[in-house]
């Protein structure tokens, strides 16, 4: 689903450029549960924008669903991502005055849907997140929890290849945080590609496999065992 | 352009427009008001224009008053101080030598008492020519003018001005065909006029006769009193004048450069000045108008810039969404256009309403001090299409910015 060889990203400060990704190689395959661990400044989000085509690469290729990813203009790009992809944020980045359903709907009125099938869509969504009775609400009327369901239940709503989450629980507690792990794995059981980045170790432990980054390369790429199911 | 007519994008733009009400008002209040001072202005000038037009519209505006004095020079043997009268044979010359002239009509003027029963009253007397109802056109309400009959047959009839009827007749009185007395020679009143803003006939009223009659009576030879002129379009006025004044002086034997020994009134000129304001206040006001509206325009511009920058984080998430750059876009120059076309029409509404007040208040009657005040529909239509275009033009910055922003950056939680 996902192959990267020898990725290079440098970003400019000034005269000198930060070098943040070292030639990277990595390949996720379809219906793969993965975590990207790291520190900050590891280079993890910036693999994270690369992957989900809101950032460029300098050097090395990608591939993504097969198809080689060069040369994107913004438009190509936001094609690829309505299509391809999924995001969850850690701040939700919910649309503060649009309720759950419409911004759930959201992703369709971009893919040129017509009115009530995106209704109809995102209300199934909603529902798969268990969040039917709080379509109506506005996302300041919801908690975190809540709000992270609704931004799951958006991501998923095209039916995209891959869902990118960057640090989905940083902002939740405990009990939520499995919840919301709890929701992407039901997601991952059911074929989804799920990427997770995160710098916490017990959540990065639920998914299947941990990829730590430090400094701009590979240093560990493991399966877990599952500790309790 | 299918997205114009799609709900959904107008549901984008009225949910953005609801969540941002004060910026929405804000917006709209400022082009608004700069369409409305236009509609206003334009209306005002319009009415004064009106104003004045039905001040002088009885008047033929290219004419000029002449009259004789005495001479403040010597010539030809002649001390000064020569009184000089004006005579028929120098109508007679001035028509033949001028070039331009569309009437001369002399007249005479004196001051007398006039009567009907036990009613009296002081009033300006004019021996009239049949064609001073073409030079100071009279609003007859009953009636007619002094004709050529009269003049032949030296009738002793009257046109009254309706000062005089009010004065020396009783109220809903008939006065065509009743006799009033002046200087105690009974006049047949053959029509009643109403008199203009201008009162051509002096304050206290005027009373016509025809030219003949008045010569007879008052004993006058073959002297005028003074005379109107009146030159046709395209013909200079203030030309004609001078001609006319030069022309008399050789045939009164006064030096060329004498300047005292005709007197002139020329209106034309006169009016030229009001007109020459008008123009100077149309001109303002377009102005000032146009001025406005940019400065409304810019405003639009101003906040929406402002919006943008607040919804970066909006418009990085529904790029990460899927948005294309030019769905992002369109939005924002649809959003502008909508605002200021709105604006526009509550503008051109609000405008309107003062200016149908302006008209109910102000704008009726003689006394009105705005006639009609009126805006031609082209012009709002321009106004209004220069404020779309303005409009359009103007959110493209925004939406320029809008796009230029990375999602990346734009989703930074920073």
């Amino acid at each position: 689903m996902i192959i990267i060889k020898d990725l290079h990203k440098s970003y400019p400060m000034g005269k000198d450029s930060l070098h943040v990704l070292k030639g990277l190689n990595l390949e996720i395959k379809e219906g793969e549960f993965v975590s990207i661990m790291g520190s900050s400044g590891s280079g993890k989000s910036t693999l994270l924008n690369i992957i989900g085509l809101l950032d460029t690469h300098d050097k090395g290729e990608y591939f993504l669903n097969g198809q080689l990813i060069e040369n994107l203009d913004e438009k190509k790009a936001a094609i690829l991502r309505n299509k391809f992809l999924g995001f969850v944020f850690q701040s939700f980045n919910l649309i503060t005055y649009k309720n759950a359903l419409e911004n759930v709907a959201l992703p369709l009125y971009y893919k040129g849907i017509g009115r009530k099938e995106r209704q109809k869509t995102a209300m199934e969504y909603l529902d798969k997140v268990g969040l039917t009775d709080w379509a109506n609400h506005l996302p300041s009327e919801l908690s975190g929890g809540q709000k992270q369901r609704v931004a799951i239940a958006r991501a998923l709503v095209t039916n995209p290849k891959v869902v990118l989450a960057d640090e989905p629980t940083g902002a939740l507690d405990s009990t939520t945080s499995h919840s919301v792990m709890e929701l992407l794995k039901e997601i991952n059981r059911e074929g989804m590609t799920v990427v997770v980045i995160t710098h916490e170790e017990d959540i990065a432990h639920e998914t299947d496999r941990i990829i730590r980054l430090l400094d701009g390369v590979i240093t560990s790429d493991e399966r877990t065992k599952k500790v309790k199911v | 352009m299918k997205f114009i007519f799609d709900k959904d994008t107008w549901q984008e733009i009225f949910d953005s427009i609801k969540k941002n009400k004060m910026r929405t008002a804000i917006t709209i209040i400022g082009v608004m008001w700069g369409i409305f001072l236009l509609v206003v202005l334009l209306g005002a000038a319009k009415g004064l224009e009106n104003k004045f037009n039905n001040l002088f519209g009885s008047f033929a505006t290219n004419s000029v008053f002449v009259w004789a004095q005495s001479t403040s020079k010597p010539f030809k043997g002649f001390q000064e101080g020569k009184r000089i009268t004006l005579k028929m044979s120098d109508l007679e010359n001035i028509k033949s030598e001028i070039k331009g002239l569309e009437f001369v009509v002399p007249r005479h003027q004196t001051q007398a008492m006039a009567e009907n029963d036990f009613k009296t009253g002081t009033f300006g007397i004019y021996g009239d020519y049949p064609e001073l109802d073409k030079v100071e056109k009279k609003d007859l309400v009953y009636g007619r003018f002094i004709n050529e009959n009269d003049m032949i047959e030296k009738k002793k009839v009257c046109v009254i001005e309706n000062e005089i009827y009010k004065q020396l007749f009783d109220k809903d009185e008939y006065p065509i065909g009743q006799y009033i007395k002046i200087n105690n020679i009974n006049y047949k009143v053959v029509g009643m006029y109403k008199e203009g803003q201008v009162k051509t006939g002096g304050p206290q009223g005027a009373i016509h006769i025809p030219f003949t009659t008045f010569q007879q009576v008052y004993n006058r030879g073959d002297s005028i009193g003074w005379m109107m002129i009146t030159g046709k379009s395209g013909f200079e006025i203030t030309q004609i004048e001078a001609d006319v004044k030069l022309l008399l002086k050789n045939l009164h034997d006064v030096h060329p450069e004498d300047d005292r020994a005709f007197g002139s009134f020329n209106l034309g000129k006169e009016i030229k000045k009001v007109t020459g304001f008008l123009t100077g206040m149309q001109f303002l006001t377009w102005f000032v108008g146009i001025a406005t509206l940019i400065a409304g325009v810019f405003a639009i511009g101003n906040i929406l810039l402002i919006t943008v920058k607040e919804r970066t984080k909006e418009i990085g998430i529904r790029r990460a969404l899927g948005a294309k750059p030019w769905e992002i876009k369109r939005q924002i120059i649809l959003e502008s256009v909508f605002l200021t076309s709105l604006a526009g029409a509550l503008g051109i509404i609000s405008g309107g309403i003062v200016l149908m007040m302006i008209d109910a208040f102000l704008g009726q009657g003689d006394e009105a001090a705005l006639l009609n005040p009126t805006v031609d529909i082209p012009v709002i239509l321009i106004a209004a299409a220069t404020l779309i275009i303005l409009g359009t033009l103007i959110g493209l910055i925004p939406a320029q910015i809008a796009v230029s922003i990375k999602p990346i950056e734009a989703l930074r939680d920073e």
